[in-house]
């Protein structure tokens, strides 16, 4: 009993996580209707940037600041460079762009930090709250703070989303480009926005992750096809479902690691992604409408 | 203006169409023998190792192939198609090492079978699925499938990290003592990659090949005029698989090996790049892409080493080309390698004209 609560307990915490990679591929699929399969490389090379401060002898907290700005950047750029082009063109060309994207960065990483995994430090302690008897819990102090963070993220999302204008605007460009146009949104830039608030949001997991995963350059492959099921599972378009999506994978991979074995956790998304496809194509979230591809 | 030019297409490919033989059949197995030829003619005038070399890049090919034609002629993207080389590589592996009397062409038909018949569940799953939802699956698939080596129900039966040894079969001795392993291995390959791209042709030019082309432009027009969707996607799913499943047994046969590192996500990725730079949906682009994938991290080796370059660099100089080619085929030049030489070929007939 004491290991299922463990590794249910352990499970929300990497949940967490998956729901922010999942929120960040959500929020790229709704401005622009591209999976981007290059943001298990975007969060690699933040996180590079954010050991790089850490081994610097930077804090914790200047090293989450600068991958998060620097996230926002990169997340500007590759749209406006690499992904501009190939909007509104056929999903073959988004999808080989983005995953050419992958590779070109874990190239990048490979020639400048080279193929070594490095270790990156906690943010809180990863001893696990006591429990009666002097026994532990596989929960700490850490994985509370990041499944407080990615809470919050959340949150301040949802306000951005529906409380402000920019909110409205992004919201309006995403629903339908032509008239947001005609009403005075620039789409483009929103477009832009977008894709550097997801690329924010999935810096911000994979400094948090990082302690887990190690950082090297294709540390993140297993995060990104974690994220990708996570947003499945919520329907790809629902920012909740994507959170939910991410907490159950994560709880129901806790529980592959703990009883079948941790060498086939990755087998275990590939299962979960097909049955969740084979029974509820839309996800759980999702609406039921008609093929978009 | 406009309106001349397919005019002169016509009158262009009316004129090739009229040097050419009738039957598509005989068409194809006149290609098939003069491809086989050539490959014979390389392979004696090339030293082992580059043998060794022709070998990786038929193999390459043969999995190449099967990629172009699902993601080219039946519009459906695979992320995953190296783990089907995986499928294929084990079964050779374990068919090999417990029947080590077996021929090899019995073996290499029952990884293919094995193989397809992962592709044909796989596929069955997946013919629900569109684009992106399809390219996410098949990426959960390269990565999760080689890991089941490593799990330690079957660590005993396949070998966990280091994988499983394929004894090398030597040459038949009617080749004489001193024939190279590496020859015998490129002509094996070499004539597995004829008949491959022999039977693609003929697919790819029957009805079963429009019906994938129809599908690819348009799902609905497609299954108005009686096209079976998802009979036909599955098909184009397990016929790529059958595909890369021969060129995952030739790897592990030519390398003495099948190993989960044999089969990173790279090698899906360099699949995607050899059939994009080589010109989506044609096989003959697929071949050209699979010799420039096979042959750049040799090359950027060669290059780095004669400029003293660290190691970390020049191992990951072919991941930065796939990225950046992969970019810039998409974008500017959509129709790769066999879009360029197609449009060569009609200039050379206008001005000689």
């Amino acid at each position: 009993m004491v290991q299922f609560i463990n590794l249910t307990l352990g499970g929300l915490s990497a949940g967490a996580v998956y729901a922010a990679i999942a929120l960040a591929l959500v929020l790229i699929w709704r401005a622009t209707r591209i999976v981007n399969f290059a943001q298990g490389g975007m969060l690699m090379i933040t996180t590079f940037l954010a050991f790089t401060v850490v081994s610097d002898g930077g804090s914790y907290w200047l090293a989450l600041a600068v991958a998060i700005v620097a996230g926002l950047v990169l997340g500007a750029v590759v749209e406006r460079l690499l992904i501009r082009p190939v909007e509104n063109k056929p999903q073959l060309n988004a999808v080989v762009v983005t995953f050419g994207l992958l590779v070109l960065l874990q190239g990048i990483a490979g020639m400048i930090f080279g193929g070594t995994p490095r270790s990156y430090p906690p943010a809180f302690g990863i001893q696990g709250f006591q429990i009666g008897g002097g026994r532990r819990l596989l929960f700490a102090p850490n994985d509370l703070w990041v499944f407080l963070v990615v809470l919050a993220v959340m949150v301040v999302l949802a306000v951005v989303f529906r409380r402000t204008s920019l909110g409205l605007r992004m919201r309006s460009a995403a629903f339908a480009p032509e008239v947001a146009r005609l009403l005075g949104v620039r789409v483009g830039r929103m477009f832009t926005v977008g894709w550097a608030l997801a690329a924010a949001v999935g810096a911000l997991a994979g400094v948090l992750i990082a302690p887990d995963t190690f950082v090297s350059p294709n540390a993140f492959d297993s995060t990104l096809v974690f994220g990708f099921t996570a947003a499945v599972i919520g329907g790809l378009d629902s920012p909740p479902g994507a959170v939910v999506g991410g907490i159950s994978l994560g709880i129901v991979l806790g529980w592959v690691s703990g009883y079948l074995g941790s060498d086939i956790v990755n087998l275990g998304a590939l299962v979960v992604l097909v049955l969740v496809l084979m029974i509820r194509p839309n996800g759980l979230f999702g609406h039921a409408a008609g093929r978009r591809v | 203006m406009t309106a001349t030019i397919p005019k002169t297409r016509q009158l262009i490919d009316k004129a090739s169409l009229a040097n050419r033989p009738r039957s598509t059949l005989l068409r194809h197995l006149i290609w098939a023998v003069l491809g086989g030829a050539v490959l014979y003619v390389i392979s004696i005038s090339i030293s082992q190792f580059q043998d060794f070399e022709l070998a990786q890049i038929c193999y390459t090919a043969i999995a190449a192939a099967g990629l172009t034609v699902l993601s080219g002629l039946s519009g459906q993207i695979s992320l995953g198609n190296g783990a089907f080389m995986a499928v294929g590589a084990y079964a050779t592996a374990l068919l090999l090492e417990h029947n080590e009397q077996w021929p090899l062409a019995l073996v290499l038909v029952i990884s293919v079978a094995v193989s397809a018949a992962v592709g044909l569940l796989v596929g069955a799953a997946a013919a629900r699925l569109r684009g992106p939802y399809l390219a996410g699956v098949t990426l959960a698939l390269a990565l999760g499938l080689p890991t089941l080596a490593d799990y330690h129900g079957l660590q005993n039966q396949l070998g966990g990290n280091n994988g499983i040894t394929v004894a090398p079969s030597p040459p038949p001795l009617s080749l004489g003592d001193t024939f190279p392993l590496e020859r015998w291995q490129a002509w094996i390959t070499g004539l597995c990659l004829v008949i491959t791209l022999f039977l693609l042709a003929n697919l790819v030019t029957s009805r079963v090949g429009r019906d994938m082309r129809l599908l690819r432009e348009d799902e609905d027009a497609a299954a108005l005029s009686g096209v079976r969707v998802a009979r036909t996607q599955v098909l184009a799913f397990t016929v790529s698989a059958a595909c890369a499943g021969l060129g995952g047994a030739l790897l592990a046969w030519v390398n003495s090996l099948a190993a989960p590192g044999a089969f990173p996500l790279t090698l899906s990725l360099s699949l995607l790049t050899a059939i994009v730079l080589g010109g989506l949906g044609s096989l003959a682009g697929a071949v050209y892409g699979s010799v420039i994938v096979t042959l750049l991290p040799t090359w950027s080796t060669d290059l780095a080493q004669s400029a003293n370059l660290p190691r970390t660099i020049y191992a990951n100089i072919p991941l930065v080309l796939y990225g950046v080619v992969l970019f810039l085929v998409v974008v500017l030049f959509p129709g790769g390698i066999q879009g360029g030489l197609v449009r060569l070929w009609r200039a050379l007939h206008i001005t000689i004209r």
